[in-house]
Order: structure tokens, then sequence, then C-alpha cells
């Protein structure tokens, strides 16, 4: 789960790294207030999830009240990547003299964190890594020992400043407190009294982590639809696409597969719906009631290999599902594994037909949406 | 022969009286797996399918010394402390079922693992099948033969798929090893890929990858560079996933412009493994590498 960059900084506050003075405004009245109380020069910054906002112009400067409420309301009234922004941050804009970067990340490959730094900041790292990869220092901190002194020696060194190993020391302790994915001080300025000051934060928490990092999981529930939600309730992954074909089906690979073979064969996957592993007739039901509520879908596609999952349960969550949901939507079903007979007797009872292959149901529905 | 499982694997279940544990103990069972006990703290003294349960894995194991691989069914929440229990035990084989581990505590408990030479297979993963010999896991093994191709994915019901299509073309399987859909898991193409290199009853290989990460394209390097080779055949999941969206699997998410089917599927090209288009593509390109 992203942060938003104000969530961030209050975090920040909170373990003494330095940010410039700001809050957070839903109108023009509150950021005339924030601005009040300190001062301008302003930046005003929309908070949105998605990256690229600086880009669409989601990141304005303002010297006085009137260029203030000019720019805020532009940037309140702005979509960024389809996202609607619903507030700002006011904060005040620092004097920079040079901006640097500094991230710990999750590596897959060491799996591990990784300390990633740069003394150009201000890009993207992976534009940095692109240009001169030379540029980037990377140092791996081992999680049985977790961060030592020789690695504070190493950061100091590198931008040949004690205060940065003092702030890796702090955000290495956010990073593990809050179970982070990224944590990405972008820029790190050096500002006009030669003091290091976290100008942008970034923040993603692992969502396996959720379950102990609860100031954040209510939280998550205000950027899904009402599909999402109920996913998220019912224990499901679901990523909405652009397409008119519901996907239903079990484990993340084979749900992937699902939906690449439907667009191999000319069709649009609306969505990724995997009920996961072991899933109960209730998770079933509630995954093929968002596909029929669903106003994209046109056809929906079930692809079940059951393994952990029983093909019983699937069949009782599909049945009850259609009683309830009358439905012209073209549905197609595939389904073996574990408890394939059970579920096949299930179905059978109340006149639903199975394909046997993947393929011939996936052909199916898509000549039948077109 | 097979890699990492066989007939002389004997297993301890951790979680073994939960829903998931005691159904898969009975399925395991029942294909002459050989479980010696199972463990779920505070559950010691019942038994589950004639199996002995215990609070503790040291009491399991004083009990069946010969206790060599465990599998894990516990909870997320209390994962790390069941891998690290069996680590601390002396187990050098420990297969992680578990979903949704937060990722800080796969990093301790892998690195934990690999300083102590104990390999961790998972977490988040469908387990290792060597038919029919051993199954620890959670496949449904009626769609896997015998035979001499290895497969390594990391995907569960995409490995189930690919067995029953081998299966159905002619081809057996020595071992499946389903590594995990985490960004941080124990075991990675290469490590497998090299077992399967040194094991007799092992022909040919299919990798069957996904998006996210980087896993892929280092194992197309190392393949490229190996001097003596098994062939590889691979297939990868997510082509047509949206970009920046993590697919269920935590590591399954194309990030900071890492980890795209097409990436993928170009350093296998690259590498001169061939990559199938559909499921149904592989047995045919497996008799095209034989």
């Amino acid at each position: 789960m992203r942060l938003f960059e104000y969530e961030a900084k209050e975090i920040f506050k909170k373990f003494q790294i330095n940010v410039p003075p700001f809050g957070v405004a839903k109108n023009v009245d509150e950021a005339l207030a924030i601005a009040k109380s300190i001062g301008y020069p302003i930046v005003i910054k929309a908070q949105v999830l998605v990256g690229g906002r600086g880009k669409a112009g989601g990141v304005q400067f303002a010297n006085n009240d009137s260029e203030l409420v000019e720019k805020t309301r532009k940037i309140l009234g702005m979509e960024i990547k389809g996202i609607k922004v619903e507030s700002v941050l006011v904060g005040r804009s620092a004097e920079i003299k040079k901006e640097l970067y500094l991230s710990i990340i999750v590596d897959r490959n060491n799996k591990a964190p990784v300390v990633l730094a740069s003394k150009e900041g201000g890009v993207e790292i992976e534009e940095i890594a692109k240009m001169d990869p030379s540029k980037i220092f990377r140092m791996r901190i081992d999680p049985l020992t977790g961060l030592r002194e020789f690695h504070l020696r190493r950061i100091e060194k590198f931008f040949g400043r004690a205060d940065i190993a003092e702030l890796l020391n702090k955000m290495y302790k956010i990073f593990k407190t809050y179970d982070c994915e990224l944590l990405e001080i972008n820029p790190l300025a050096i500002d006009d009294k030669d003091e290091l000051i976290a100008v942008d934060a970034k923040m993603t928490i692992d969502d396996s982590s959720l379950f102990r990092q609860k100031d954040f999981r209510s939280r998550a529930d205000k950027e899904l639809n009402e599909f999402e939600i109920i996913a998220l309730e019912k224990g499901f992954s679901y990523v909405e696409s652009d397409g008119d074909i519901g996907i239903i089906s079990n484990g993340a690979g084979l749900t992937m597969s699902t939906m690449d073979v439907v667009q191999l064969f000319g069709g649009r996957p609306a969505n990724f719906l995997d009920i996961g592993g072991g899933a109960s007739a209730d998770v079933v039901y509630n995954a093929l009631m968002i596909q029929l509520k669903h106003p994209r879908t046109k056809g929906i596609f079930i692809n079940i290999l059951g393994g952990i999952t029983r093909c019983d349960e699937v069949a009782q969550g599909i049945v009850k599902a259609l009683k309830e949901f009358k439905t012209n939507k073209k549905i197609s079903i595939r389904m073996m594994g574990t408890n394939e007979e059970e579920g096949r007797a299930i179905l059978a009872k109340e006149g639903i037909k199975l394909h046997e292959s993947m393929e011939e149901a996936a052909k199916e529905i898509v000549e039948s949406v077109k | 022969m097979a890699i990492l499982i066989d007939s002389n694997t004997k297993v301890l279940v951790q979680g073994i009286t939960g829903k998931q544990g005691s159904f898969h103990t009975k399925l395991m069972k029942e294909y002459g797996t050989k479980i010696l006990a199972g463990v779920t703290p505070g559950k010691g003294g019942q038994k589950i399918y004639d199996v002995p349960v215990y609070d503790t894995v040291f009491e399991a194991i004083k009990d069946y010394p010969d206790i060599n691989t465990s599998i894990v069914f516990v909870p997320a929440p209390f994962a790390q402390d069941a891998v690290i229990e069996a680590v601390d035990a002396g187990l050098k084989l420990i297969v992680v079922i578990t979903e949704r581990v937060p990722m800080h505590d796969e990093m301790f408990f892998v690195n934990y693992a690999r300083a102590r030479n104990a390999k961790i297979i998972g977490p988040n993963c469908p387990g290792i099948i060597s038919p029919p010999y051993s199954k620890v896991g959670i496949m449904p093994a009626h769609l896997f033969k015998q035979g001499h191709i290895g497969l390594i994915s990391r995907s569960g019901t995409l490995t189930y798929e690919v067995a029953y299509r081998l299966a159905r073309k002619g081809y057996g399987i020595s071992t499946a090893v389903g590594i995990g859909g985490d960004a941080i898991i124990g075991t990675d193409f290469i490590e497998i890929y090299t077992m399967f290199l040194e094991d007799k009853a092992t022909d040919a290989v299919v990798v069957i990858g996904e998006i996210g990460g980087d896993m892929e394209e280092r194992f197309s390097e190392f393949y490229s560079k190996l001097n003596s080779k098994k062939p590889v055949v691979a297939f990868i999941a997510g082509r047509s996933a949206p970009e920046g969206k993590r697919m269920g699997h935590a590591g399954a998410i194309v990030s900071m412009g890492v980890g795209s089917a097409e990436s993928k599927i170009n350093s296998f090209k690259k590498a001169n493994i061939p990559v199938a288009d559909f499921l149904d593509d592989i047995p045919a390109l497996l008799n095209k590498v034989l």
C-alpha cells in the first residue's frame, strides 16, 4: 500500500526527520489558512498515489494569496491518470542548494533491504540508473544483523556528510516499524543553511503486513471501488482492466494465463479475479456476484484447477450466485482437480455444462461477446 | 531418482490441525508420502489421520529422529516462528505453503535458513512432487505422471495445468517444484535447474515464469553461459496484465520498469530457450528439443 506524501511526512516528523513545514488542504480556504501560518513562498502538491504528478502539473508554486488561490483551485480540479485530486499538500518551498537521493527498498534478488543513494537527486532513480549506473551507491543490509555502525560509516563516506548517517538510521527504523517495501526521499535537499530536508517522501507498506499495520488497514478503503472493497473483505485478489470479459480463476499464475488466452484469441479481459487457494463457496459466490453486477462485463470465463481449492465448494458458490442473480451474460466454465467429480455433479444437477478445455472455453466466450 | 524429495523423505507437518493442514495431510498420506508427525502449539497429544501431533518441533523430532523435511501450513502471522523453529531443530528442507507472509518476515527466515544450510521452498507455493514416490505439497496428484521432465514454477495452479497437459501427450514428471509467487522466496529457478542437471531421471526442464522481478532474465543469462545443459522450454504468465498493478501474487508486478512479460520472453529467446504462447504448445516444444 502506497502512502500519501503527507502521511509519510507525518511519520518522518515523528522520527525527527526534517521536512519543510506543511499542512493538508481540501479547499482554497484551508490552503490560505495553512499559508498564513507557514509563510510564502509556498509549494502546492497534489496528493495522489499514482506517479507522474509533476509532469501532469500537479506541483505548483505560489508567492502570494492570489497565486495560491488560483493554483490550488486548478490542482483540486485536476485528474491525474484518471484519479481525481481530493487534497493538496501546502508546504513551505525550501531554499535548495543541492538535491540528493536516498532510499531503502526490499530487493528481490538480494532477499534483503538495499540502500540506494545518489549525489544526484530530483530525477527518478531509474533515469539515473539508465544514464550512469556508477553514480548509484548500493548497500545490502543483512536481515539477520540489521543496520550496523559500519553501514552508517559507509553512507557517511559516500556523501561526505555525517548527518546523512543519522538520517539513514532514522529511515531504517521507519522501514522496519512500518513493514516498508519502499522508503524513498527524492529529492533529499541540502538547504541554504546546509541542513538536510526531505522535500518529498514516498513510502509503500507491504500489503501482507497489514494485519499488524492496523493504522493503515482502514485507510485503504477510500481508494477502492465497490468491487475492490468486496474483494478485500472476502479475501480474494481483484484487479480492474479495461475489457468486457470477466475472469474468475484460482491462483495468480492461472488467472493471468486465463486473461492471456482470452487476449490471444482476440478478446479483452475486464479484470483479474483470483479466488485464491482453498476458496470457500462464499468466496466464489461473491466473486461471481462481482462479475454479474459489473457494468463492463458482457461475458464471464470461470477457469478452475483445484489443488488446495475444492471443486465442490466452487460449484456450490456458482450455483448460489446464479440462482440469486438472474443474468443474460454468457458464462463459460472449465473446472478440474480436487473433488472434481463432486463439483461436476453439483453443476450437472442445475443443468450447467462444463468445458473440458481451457482454450475451447476461451474461444467460446470471446466469440459470444463479439 | 528425483530431486529434493523421494521415497526416503520423512515429513513433519507444521500446522497439522488446521483446515488445510489436516486435509492435505490426508491427501499426502494417501499418495504414499511418509508423514511421521505433526505440530500445532497447544494441540499436542491428539492424532490427525493417525499422525501424532506435538506442541513443538523439538518434541516431534525427539520421538521421530528420521524426520528430514517439514511442510508448513501455519497462518501467515506465525509462519516466521514456525520456519525458524524447524531450522533450529535441524531440518534441512522446509516447504512453506502459507500465503501472505510479510516480506520482512520472509527476508529474515530465508536468510536465517541459508546461514544454516537449510533450504526453503516457497513461501506461497504448492510444494514439491516426485511421482510416484512422494508429495510434499498440495497439488492434485492424479495430474502428475512419473517421467523425465523437471518442472519449475512460480505458480501453483499453472504447475498442475502444465503437468496435466504433459501427461495427456505422454510426458511424465521427474520432480515438479513450485518455488512460490512472492517477491521474496527461498529458492529460485537457477538453483532448482542446477539440481535437475545432476538428476539422472530428468531429460528436460519446463520453466514457468510470470511477470515481476528478473528471475527469468537471470536464469536465461545463467543458462546461456552453461557448457553442458539439459534443454529448457519456457512459459510466461501475464502478457495481458496492466502495468503497475499487482496480479494476485505479491511478486507479480511490473514496477520501476522491471518485470514485463515481454522482457522475460525476449531474454528466453536470446538464450535459445523456446517459449510457448499457449499452454498446449509446451509438449510440442519439448518434442522438438528432446
